[in-house]
C-alpha cells in the first residue's frame, strides 16, 4: 500500500513535467524551431492509440480470452501499410482545406453541409463519452488499488460530491483546457501537445516494459518458466490456443475486431487529430508506417505473460486481472515500481484524454454552438466586435462538458465492464464514419444524402445494439426488452437482430450498424441527385493530389467587398492575423497593399478556407455567404467552372513544357559552348608546348652556329664538339615534327591504318632484332622471353605495332643504368587477348608519376637523369593500342624498375568488321 | 674585377652554348639546371647577373624569380629571363615578378651578348 498523498504528489509532478514539455514544444515552435518536426514525434504521438485500455485493459482481457486482446493491435499494423495511400490523401485534403476535425472532413466534401458536421460532432460526442470514462475507470480504480491494503475490498464508491472520481474529471479537464485552448489558430495545431503526447508515449511504454520484465524475469525464471508453468496448469492452457481450446476459432469476431481497429486508428477524433491536423510533413508517414506498428508491438510483448504470471501467482478469480499490473509488484513489495507502472498508466489515460477532447472540443464549438449561435440575432452577420474570445470559452466549456459525460456514464455503466468492452463500444461508434469518409476521398459519385442517411442509420443501430444493452446490463434500463425485444416483437431483440443468432454482441452490433451504414450510403447516393456545392467538392476531395494551388477551380460565383470579407475575418481570427493573411495574399498576387486586392472568386475562396480553419467548414460557409452577394451555383455552372479551370491547367502545362524546352536548349547551347571554350583552350596549350619543344632546339642550333660564324678562330676540336650538337638538334628537330605530325594524324583519326592478320611474336621478334645493335653498343641487356608455338593472330597494323614495340625498346634502353642495363620482354597468351611487357631494370617511376608519362611532353624523372626525347612517344604509343581496342599501361616502383605492358584484344566478329569496313574506307 | 654571371637551364646543350658565350664576354661564370640549384647558387654566391630559363624542373624560373626578389639583399641581382614560350602573358608575367629584362629563344647570341653589357653597364 502507498499512501494516497504520495500518489497524489507523483501524479502532479508528472502532469508538471508534462507542462514543461508542452511548455518547451510551444516555445520552439514559436521560434521557428519546431521539436515535432520530425517523423520520429510524428511516430510517437500516433500511439496516443495505446491509451489506459492497453495498458491495464489487454492484460485482462489476455488473463480472460487468451489472444483475444491481438486483432485491435493487428488492425492498425495492418492499417499503417495502407498508409501511405489513404492517411496521406487525407492529410493533403486536410491541409488544403484548412480542414480541422473529422466533422469538417465529413461535411465539407458533401458540399459543407451543417447537418452533416452536427450529426458526425454527435455521434462523436455520445460514441467517445465510454471510452472517456474507461480512462477514468482505470485512473480511479489504479488509485484505489495503489492506496487499499493488498486482500482487502476496495473502498465503496461515494457518494457523487464525495467520489474521487469526479475529481480526477476536473483535474483532466482543467489540464485539457490549459493544454488545448490558449490560443485559437486556423489551422489547430497544438506543438506543445504534441510534443507532451509524444513524450507520454515514451513514458508509457517504459513504464509497461519495466513491469513486463519484473513479472517476467523478477517473479518467474524468465519466459520459458511462465509459459511452461502455464501450459502445466489445465485452466490456464486454453488461454495459450487460438481456438480457444474445444471451441473453433471465431473467424468471424478476429475478422471484426481487426476491421474494427483499422478504422479505429484512422477515425478515431484524437487519432485524427495527431496524424492528420498535427501533421507537420507528408513524408514523416513513411517512417510512423514502421515505428507506430513497432512501437504496439513492443508494448504488447508483456501482455500475455502479464496475464499468466497474474493468473498463476494470485489464483484465478482472485484479483481483477485488469489491474495485474499494478497489484503484481505491490504483492512482491516493490511500491515504487507500481508507482511507476501507475504513473505510465496515468500517463496513457491522460493523453488520450488530453487529445480526445481537445479534437472533440473544436468539433462542438465549430459544429454544433457556432452554426446555432451564428443564425441568432446578437451574433448576426452585421454585426461588429472580436469573437475569438468566445471561440475559446465555447472550446473550454465542450472539453468539462465531454469529461462530465464520460464521468456520468462511468457512474452508470462502469462497473459492469471490463474496460476492453466499454473501448469497443466507441470503436464501433467511430467505425461508422468510415463509409462517408472513405467514400468521401475516392468515390465521387458519394453524396451528402447518402452520408446523412448511412450515418444516421449505422449510429441508430450502434445505440439500439451496443449502447443501449450496455446501459441494461449496468441495471439502469429494465432488462425485459433485450430478452423479449421492443413491444415484445423477437426480431427486435438489440442483441438478436432481425434473427441473427450465434455472434457475440460486437460483431453483431458492427454488421448490423455497418451493413446499414454502407447499404444506405451506396443506395441513397446512386438514386439522389447531388447539388452543385456537393458535386464541386466531391471533385475537389477525389482529385486532390492532381491539382497545384495555382490552377484549382474556384466554385464560387457573386459579387463581395473587400472590407466586408476583411471585416469578417478580422472578427473570428483577430485584427493582428487578418493583417498578416491579406498581407500575405497581397504579396502572392505581386500587390504591394492590401487595399489592391481584387475582391473576386479566388479572394472569397481564400477568406472562407482561413475561416473554416477557425470555425469550421459549414460555419465558414455561412458566414462567408452572409456578407456577400452569391448566385446560386448549378450544376451546368460547376461542369463549366471545372472545364476552365482543366483547360487553364492545360495551357499552363504546355506553357511550362515550351520554357522547359527552352531552358534546355539554351542549356545545351552553353555546354557545347563551354566544350568549343575548352577544346580552344586544349588547342591552345598543345601549340604553346609544341613551340616550346620546336624552340629548344632552334635555340642550341642557333646559338651554336652563331657563335662559330663569329669567331672564326674556334679550335677544331671545340667546333667539332659543337658541329655535333648542332647535328643533333637537327636531328631531335626532325624526329619532333614527324611526331607532332603523326600524332595529329592519329587524332584526327586521318592516320592511314594497314590492317591484316598479325602475329605478335613475329612483329616483336623483329623490334628486339633491330634495336639490339644499339644495345649491345651501349652494354645493355635485352632478352625476348617468347614462346615456341605460333599464336593465334591478332588483327593489327603490324608497321604501327613495330613503332609501339621500338618506342618502348628505346624508352627503356635509356632510363637503365649504364653500363649494366638489362631489358626483359614477355609475350604472354590468353583467349581474349595478348599482352607484352617490357621490363626494365632502371630507377622506376614514383607512383604520381605514372599517368603522366603517357601525357604529351612530359617525361618523368630528374632532369639528371631525363634523356633526350620529345615526350610524345609514349602518348603516341598509347593511341595506336587504343586504336586497336587495347590498352597500354604501367607498373613500377620507385627503385624498383619500371614495367610497360600493353594488351591487345582478339576481337569479335562484328568488332572485327567494324575494323576492316574502317581499312577500306 | 669581372661580372659574376649565373646561367640556369635545364637544356644541357642550351647552357654550354650560353658558357662558352658568357665566358667569351669576359664574365665569371656558374651553372645551375634547375630551379632549386639556382636558389642554392644565389645563395651560396650572389651573382651580379642571372641568365634565368623560365621552364625548369623543381623550380621554374618564375619562383626562382619571386623567391630571389623575395630576400632585400638580392634587389641588386640583375635577371635577364629566356623563355622557349613567347606568349605575351609569360613576359608580363616575368617582368611583373621581378625579372629586370626578357628574351624569347631562339634569340640571337649577339643581341643578348649585348644586352647583358647594357644591364651591367647600367648597373655600374
Amino acid at each position: 500500500m502507498i499512501s494516497s498523498s504520495l500518489v497524489i504528489a507523483a501524479s502532479f509532478l508528472y502532469v508538471l513535467i508534462l507542462f514543461a514539455v508542452a511548455w518547451f514544444g510551444d516555445k520552439r515552435a514559436a521560434e521557428g524551431r519546431s521539436i515535432i518536426a520530425s517523423p520520429w514525434v510524428y511516430a510517437l504521438s500516433m500511439a496516443v492509440y495505446c491509451t489506459a485500455w492497453t495498458y491495464f485493459g489487454s492484460v485482462g482481457r489476455a488473463a480472460n480470452t487468451g489472444l483475444w486482446f491481438l486483432p485491435i493491435y493487428l488492425g492498425p499494423m495492418l492499417a499503417m501499410i495502407l498508409a501511405w495511400l489513404v492517411l496521406r490523401k487525407m492529410i493533403r485534403i486536410a491541409k488544403t482545406y484548412r480542414i480541422t476535425s473529422i466533422a469538417d472532413f465529413i461535411s465539407s466534401r458533401y458540399g459543407k453541409s451543417r447537418t452533416l458536421a452536427s450529426l458526425v460532432t454527435l455521434i462523436t460526442v455520445v460514441g467517445i463519452v465510454p471510452y472517456i470514462a474507461l480512462q477514468l475507470k482505470a485512473i480511479s480504480s489504479g488509485y484505489a488499488m495503489l492506496t487499499t491494503p493488498l486482500g482487502q475490498p476496495r473502498p465503496e464508491m461515494g457518494l457523487w460530491l464525495g467520489d474521487s472520481t469526479l475529481y480526477i474529471a476536473l483535474a483532466l479537464a482543467g489540464f485539457t483546457i490549459i493544454f488545448g485552448t490558449r490560443h485559437l489558430d486556423t489551422t489547430e495545431r497544438h506543438e506543445g501537445m504534441v510534443a507532451a503526447i509524444a513524450f507520454e508515449s515514451i513514458v508509457k511504454l517504459v513504464a509497461f516494459l519495466a513491469v513486463g520484465i519484473f513479472v517476467v524475469y523478477g517473479v518467474f525464471n524468465g519466459m520459458g518458466d511462465l509459459f511452461a508453468q502455464a501450459l502445466a496448469d489445465e485452466t490456464l492452457k486454453p488461454l495459450l490456443l487460438v481456438g480457444q481450446g474445444a471451441q473453433e476459432f471465431a473467424y468471424p469476431q478476429w475478422f471484426a475486431l481487426i476491421v474494427l481497429a483499422m478504422l479505429s486508428v484512422i477515425f478515431l477524433p484524437r487519432q485524427f487529430q495527431v496524424m492528420v491536423v498535427e501533421n507537420v510533413d507528408e513524408r514523416h508517414i513513411k517512417r510512423a508506417s514502421w515505428v507506430f506498428p513497432l512501437y504496439l508491438l513492443l508494448i504488447n510483448v508483456f501482455v500475455l505473460p502479464i496475464a499468466l504470471g497474474g493468473l498463476l501467482f494470485f489464483g484465478q478469480g482472485q484479483a481483477d486481472p485488469d489491474y495485474f499490473v499494478l497489484s503484481l509488484p505491490l504483492a512482491h513489495g516493490y511500491e515504487w515500481l507500481a508507482l511507476f507502472v501507475f504513473v505510465g498508466g496515468l500517463s496513457a489515460a491522460t493523453g488520450m484524454v488530453i487529445v480526445e477532447a481537445i479534437a472533440v472540443s473544436t468539433m462542438v464549438c465549430n459544429d454544433l454552438v457556432m452554426p446555432f449561435l451564428l443564425r441568432t440575432e446578437r451574433f448576426g452577420s452585421r454585426s461588429s466586435g472580436d469573437l475569438t474570445g468566445l471561440l475559446l470559452m465555447i472550446r473550454r466549456v465542450a472539453i468539462l462538458g465531454i469529461l462530465l459525460l464520460g464521468y456520468l456514464y462511468f457512474r452508470m455503466a462502469g462497473e459492469a465492464y471490463a474496460l476492453v468492452s466499454i473501448g469497443l463500444i466507441s470503436f464501433a461508434a467511430v467505425a461508422q464514419f468510415a463509409p462517408a469518409m472513405l467514400g468521401g476521398m475516392y468515390w465521387k459519385v458519394g453524396n451528402r444524402q447518402g452520408a446523412l442517411v448511412g450515418l444516421a442509420l449505422g449510429f441508430a443501430l450502434w445505440i439500439y445494439t451496443l449502447l443501449l444493452p450496455s446501459l441494461v446490463k449496468s441495471g439502469w434500463i429494465d432488462s425485459g426488452f433485450m430478452d423479449a425485444g421492443l413491444f415484445g416483437l423477437a426480431w427486435l431483440r438489440p442483441e438478436q437482430l432481425f434473427g441473427l443468432e450465434g455472434l457475440d454482441n460486437l460483431t453483431h452490433a458492427l454488421f448490423w450498424s455497418l451493413f446499414a451504414n454502407i447499404s444506405a450510403y451506396i443506395l441513397v447516393s446512386l438514386w439522389s441527385r447531388p447539388e452543385a456545392r456537393e458535386a464541386s467538392q466531391a471533385l475537389l476531395f477525389v482529385d486532390v493530389f492532381e491539382r497545384t494551388a495555382s490552377s484549382y477551380p474556384v466554385f464560387w460565383q457573386g459579387r463581395a467587398k473587400l472590407a466586408d470579407l476583411r471585416n469578417l475575418t478580422e472578427r473570428f481570427l483577430g485584427v493582428d492575423k487578418a493583417e498578416r493573411l491579406f498581407t500575405d495574399y497581397a504579396q502572392r498576387l505581386g500587390l504591394s497593399q492590401t487595399k489592391d486586392i481584387p475582391a473576386n472568386a479566388q479572394l472569397v475562396q481564400y477568406v472562407e478556407t482561413q475561416l473554416a480553419g477557425a470555425i469550421g467548414t459549414g460555419s465558414a460557409r455561412m458566414m462567408v455567404a452572409s456578407v456577400v452577394e452569391e448566385e446560386q451555383l448549378d450544376l451546368d455552372d460547376v461542369m463549366r467552372i471545372l472545364e476552365e479551370a482543366s483547360q487553364l491547367r492545360a495551357y499552363s502545362k504546355a506553357l511550362e513544357e515550351k520554357s522547359l524546352s527552352l531552358e534546355k536548349a539554351t542549356s545545351e547551347l552553353r555546354a557545347a559552348n563551354e566544350q568549343l571554350k575548352s577544346l580552344g583552350k586544349l588547342k591552345d596549350d598543345f601549340m604553346s608546348s609544341v613551340t616550346h619543344e620546336l624552340r629548344t632546339p632552334l635555340t642550341s642550333i642557333r646559338a651554336f652556329t652563331e657563335m662559330m660564324i663569329d669567331d672564326d678562330e674556334m679550335e677544331t676540336e671545340q667546333r667539332r664538339q659543337f658541329l655535333e650538337i648542332v647535328v643533333g638538334e637537327a636531328e631531335r628537330l626532325g624526329r619532333l615534327v614527324n611526331q607532332v605530325l603523326d600524332m595529329a594524324k592519329i587524332e584526327a583519326g586521318h592516320a592511314e591504318w594497314h590492317n591484316s592478320d598479325v602475329d605478335i611474336q613475329t612483329v616483336v621478334r623483329q623490334a628486339v632484332n633491330s634495336i639490339s645493335g644499339t644495345y649491345l653498343e651501349n652494354g645493355l641487356s635485352l632478352t625476348l622471353h617468347d614462346h615456341n608455338e605460333s599464336i593465334a593472330p591478332i588483327r593489327a597494323d603490324p608497321d604501327r605495332l613495330m613503332q609501339v614495340m621500338l618506342n618502348l625498346l628505346s624508352n627503356a634502353a635509356k632510363f637503365v643504368p649504364h653500363p649494366g642495363g638489362k631489358v626483359d620482354v614477355y609475350i604472354s597468351d590468353a583467349a581474349d587477348g595478348v599482352t607484352v611487357a617490357v621490363q626494365d631494370n632502371g630507377k622506376g617511376i614514383a607512383k604520381h608519376e605514372q599517368e603522366q608519362v603517357f601525357e604529351k611532353f612530359r617525361q618523368a624523372g630528374e632532369f639528371s637523369d631525363r634523356p633526350q626525347g620529345t615526350g610524345l612517344g609514349l602518348p603516341i604509343s598509347r593511341q595506336i593500342i587504343e586504336h586497336f581496342g587495347g590498352r597500354m599501361w604501367l607498373e613500377s616502383e620507385l627503385g624498383a624498375g619500371a614495367r610497360f605492358n600493353f594488351f591487345l584484344p582478339r576481337l569479335n566478329e562484328s568488332q572485327r568488321l567494324e575494323l576492316i569496313e574502317e581499312e577500306h574506307a | 674585377m669581372s661580372a659574376k654571371v649565373l646561367i640556369a637551364d635545364d637544356e644541357q646543350n642550351i647552357l654550354i652554348s650560353l658558357e662558352f658565350l658568357m665566358k667569351r664576354e669576359g664574365y665569371q661564370v656558374r651553372v645551375a639546371h634547375d630551379g632549386q640549384e639556382a636558389v642554392d647558387a644565389v645563395a651560396q654566391e650572389k651573382p651580379h647577373l642571372m641568365l634565368l630559363d623560365a621552364m625548369m624542373p623543381k623550380k621554374t624560373g618564375f619562383e626562382v624569380c619571386q623567391e630571389i626578389r623575395s630576400n632585400p639583399d638580392n634587389a641588386d641581382i640583375i635577371i635577364l629571363m629566356l623563355t622557349a614560350k613567347g606568349r605575351d602573358t609569360d613576359m608580363a608575367k616575368g617582368m611583373a615578378l621581378g625579372a629586370n629584362a626578357y628574351m624569347v629563344k631562339p634569340f640571337s647570341t649577339k643581341e643578348l651578348a649585348q644586352k647583358v653589357r647594357e644591364l651591367l653597364g647600367a648597373a655600374a
